[in-house]
């Protein structure tokens, strides 16, 4: 009897231990199996491909119906798309997984604010899919951007950030103001301290609890976004506290956080959404990419309000790009999605959806946004304002940490003087501490 | 024995070789190590019940150690390699010995001192009020109330709240334009504070987020540590004609004491980690903790320099300065229970 016990117990000892070291396998297995790729069907032959799309927030593919449509055309095909909401959280991490030659999807966002860390860091885990294109079809400074000195182009691109001035008619017209939107691009043209002086004219007569913009570091950025000298030079070396396109900048967003015209809210932070909705601010500076945000956060109750002008110079804020790592397990298929995706018809079409400007100048003569976009921004011709901005966009030079540079001085220097009553000397002197720490000085 | 059973048996004794071949001795003298009286099947056989009676443990609590290898002590150690290293995180592969210079680097930056600093401070301003509310909140709880169940559910709610929701609510509560904080420091006459820009006010709000999700957890401790102290305590108190309040002091808080120091210890080391709580709350560049970082903790100067500057070699520095920091903790904690127990 006791035989018996002894050797059931023993018996289940070996299983609960089998049971559990099978577990920890499968789960490591499972972690394995999760890096995207796909299973094992293999291109063509008979099975499905799965490719896989990493992205970071909206890109609008899905949105647009791109991936259903693309499924449509290759029965062989399946689209998944990753999407990371947070860009800092996406990068990183994408990094990690292209440098450890695993886990990366088949094609892979890039942000503009990432593509020369990009290029200069990581070209050669991506695939050259400059060649595979016809490059004529991008804007140059676009295509400027992701390809190495040696003429490799690691990724196409999707969209571009040219920039506007989205106002509230209905406040302007409170204070006494132009509300015209040829007239009022006239008057702050070729300057971000014409528009700036605009809002201290604001502000005399402002309507009860408005301001005149969201926050100095938008006009920073804004202006920041026309200048073709900014955060390093053609050689790479970093001039940021030389740059004149930092200086101009720097000073335009002075004056507004030195005034009281600025709302002194954080882009993208909850109560800049809530400042959309109750509208407590009468400008924003708006890449195309933001109408869409200002449209889901200001509501119904904005429709009609607003407006869009063209902004002092034409700048480029923000867009994207998309490549495909070399570790990727189907590189044919997903350079042909790559393509395809960003080939000026689609691009168009996610525009359409969802207003993210193309890359492509020929899309640009059958660009229609959505009626009710147009509607909401009072029937302002957006795709004429865009393309005239996106074409005349100097081509800018970027750098390693232009991003983490660029948060050192909004997030630390404007806001100092703009949240915290400190002198401009004492932001700028902040942010120079901030972006010595940042490039390890 | 069933025909399963019997074939398990069959098996184990089939591999009988495998152990004495192991250990390189000799088949028979296997049967002189049983001393001759036990036949061989047999003296086999209780040297694997010992064998098992001994190994059997380890392999139950095997897969927790295998775990902490794989995913603690592994990058654990990896870090530590990665602080003497010059490692950024576009180039993994490249790494440059860097000796002890992050280190160096580390203890001369305003930024890492300045967060020691905020961790310290915020720590004691959450830690400490959370611990008085819980253990006032567990003494009204050990009442006989109506309806104690909802009650301690309700206190517990927070805690099953995530941080990322909780922070949500409290960055609108505590906006300075339109939060409900501001409004109601109107309505009793003080002025607006900009809870996020502010010095102390960033690091109270901060706080206040780590309060109101840990009190109702540490009260429902010390509640179940209350119950378990015997009536007649109370009984004889009460003879004795010590009001509710003289019995808290002298009956209940020497009978928690084990279970105070317990949340102390648990509650510093959440404190020293904190980063969820400031991340949020900071919005979109919450690792900054602030334009003049003046709610960045430990956590998030770690995480700021890692992921958003790409240095990961003074991050891994960081993150084992954080240890050594937890370990001192760890150790005055040890000190001042030895002590307290002595004293008792």
């Amino acid at each position: 009897m006791r035989t018996t016990a002894r050797t059931s117990r023993r018996a289940t000892t070996f299983a609960v231990v089998a049971a559990l070291a099978t577990g920890l396998l499968a789960g490591c297995a499972a972690d394995d199996g999760d890096s995207g790729s796909g299973s094992s069907g293999g291109s063509g032959g008979g099975g499905k491909t799965t490719l896989t799309v990493g992205t970071f927030g909206t890109f609008g593919y899905k949105q647009a119906g791109l991936y259903d449509e693309y499924m449509k055309l290759h029965k062989d095909i399946t689209i998944k798309e990753n999407v990371t909401t947070r860009t800092d959280v996406y990068w990183p991490k994408t990094l990690t997984r292209l440098q450890a030659g695993s886990g990366t999807d088949d094609i892979q966002a890039i942000e503009v604010g990432n593509i020369t860390e990009a290029v200069q860091t990581q070209a050669a885990k991506f695939v050259d899919i400059g060649k595979e294109v016809d490059k004529s079809q991008w804007l140059d400074w676009k295509n400027a951007q992701a390809t190495t000195k040696d003429g490799k182009q690691i990724a196409l691109g999707t969209d571009v950030g040219p920039m506007a001035i989205c106002y509230r008619k209905d406040l302007f017209e409170k204070a006494g103001l132009e509300t015209d939107r040829t007239k009022l691009a006239k008057s702050w043209n070729g300057s971000w301290d014409k528009y700036v002086a605009l809002g201290k004219q604001y502000m005399k007569k402002a309507p009860s609890g408005t301001k005149f913009v969201d926050s100095a570091s938008s006009v920073y950025n804004a202006a920041l976004g026309g200048e073709k000298e900014r955060y390093y030079d053609k050689e790479g070396n970093v001039i940021w506290d030389k740059s004149s396109g930092v200086k101009n900048s720097w000073n335009a967003a002075m004056t507004v956080a030195t005034s009281d015209m600025s709302a002194k809210l954080k882009q993208f932070d909850k109560p800049w959404d809530q400042g959309f909705a109750n509208g407590t601010f009468a400008t924003v500076a708006c890449p195309a990419w933001m109408l869409g945000y200002i449209q889901t956060k200001a509501g119904a109750a904005g429709e009609g309000k607003w407006d869009v002008a063209a902004a002092p110079t034409a700048a480029n804020w923000g867009g994207s790009f998309i490549g495909v790592p070399t570790a990727s397990k189907h590189q044919k298929e997903a350079i042909a999605l790559a393509k395809w995706l960003t080939a000026p018809e689609q691009q168009a079409k996610v525009f359409g959806e969802q207003a993210s400007f193309p890359s492509t100048p020929s899309a640009y003569a059958s660009l229609k946004p959505e009626a009710k976009t147009t509607k909401y921004f009072s029937d302002a011709p957006l795709t004429q304002i865009f393309s005239d901005s996106a074409k005349t966009i100097p081509v800018q030079v970027f750098g390693v940490k232009d991003q983490p540079i660029s948060t050192a001085i909004t997030d630390t220097g404007i806001l100092q003087v703009e949240q915290k009553g400190k002198s401009p000397s004492q932001g700028w002197d902040a942010a120079t501490k901030e972006v010595k720490d940042v490039l390890g000085q | 024995m069933t025909s399963s059973e019997q074939a398990l048996a069959r098996d184990a004794s089939s591999a009988d070789a495998g152990p004495g071949s192991l250990t390189g001795e000799p088949g028979p003298a296997r049967g002189a190590q049983g001393r001759g009286t036990t036949p061989a099947p047999s003296s086999w056989r209780s040297r694997l019940y010992r064998w098992d009676m001994k190994a059997s443990p380890y392999a139950f609590i095997s897969p927790f150690f295998i775990i902490f290898g794989a995913f603690s002590l592994v990058p654990l150690l990896y870090t530590a390699w990665y602080s003497l290293h010059n490692v950024q995180l576009s180039s993994l592969d490249t790494q440059t010995w860097a000796g002890l210079d992050n280190y160096k680097n580390l203890f001369t930056s305003d930024f890492f001192w300045n967060a020691l600093k905020n961790t310290f401070s915020i720590g004691v301003i959450s830690t400490v009020p959370q611990l008085i509310a819980a253990l006032w909140l567990a003494h009204m709880l050990n009442y006989r109330l109506r309806g104690s169940v909802v009650w301690r559910v309700v206190v517990l709610t927070p805690y099953a709240t995530s941080v990322a929701a909780a922070t949500l609510v409290f960055v609108l509560l505590f906006s300075p334009d339109t939060g409900m904080v501001n409004w109601l420091l109107d309505l009793v006459g003080m002025d607006p504070v900009n809870w996020r820009e502010s010095d102390w006010g960033s690091q109270f709000a901060v706080s206040s987020i780590v309060i109101w999700r840990w009190t109702g957890y540490n009260a429902l401790i010390y509640l179940a540590a209350m119950q378990a102290i015997p009536a007649d305590l109370y009984e004889s108190a009460a003879l004795d004609g010590a009001n509710r309040w003289k019995q808290f002091r002298h009956v209940t808080i020497p009978m928690l004491r084990p279970t105070i120091l317990f949340t102390v210890v648990v509650s510093t080391i959440g404190a020293t980690q904190l980063f969820g709580e400031p991340l949020l709350f900071g919005g979109v560049s919450g690792t900054k903790g602030g334009s003049e970082h003046q709610y960045q903790t430990l956590g998030l100067y770690m995480y700021d320099q890692g992921w958003i500057v790409g240095n990961l070699g003074k991050a891994s520095a960081i993150a084992w300065s954080m240890f050594l920091i937890l370990l001192v903790i760890a150790a005055i904690n040890l000190l001042i229970t030895r002590r307290l127990r002595k004293t008792q």
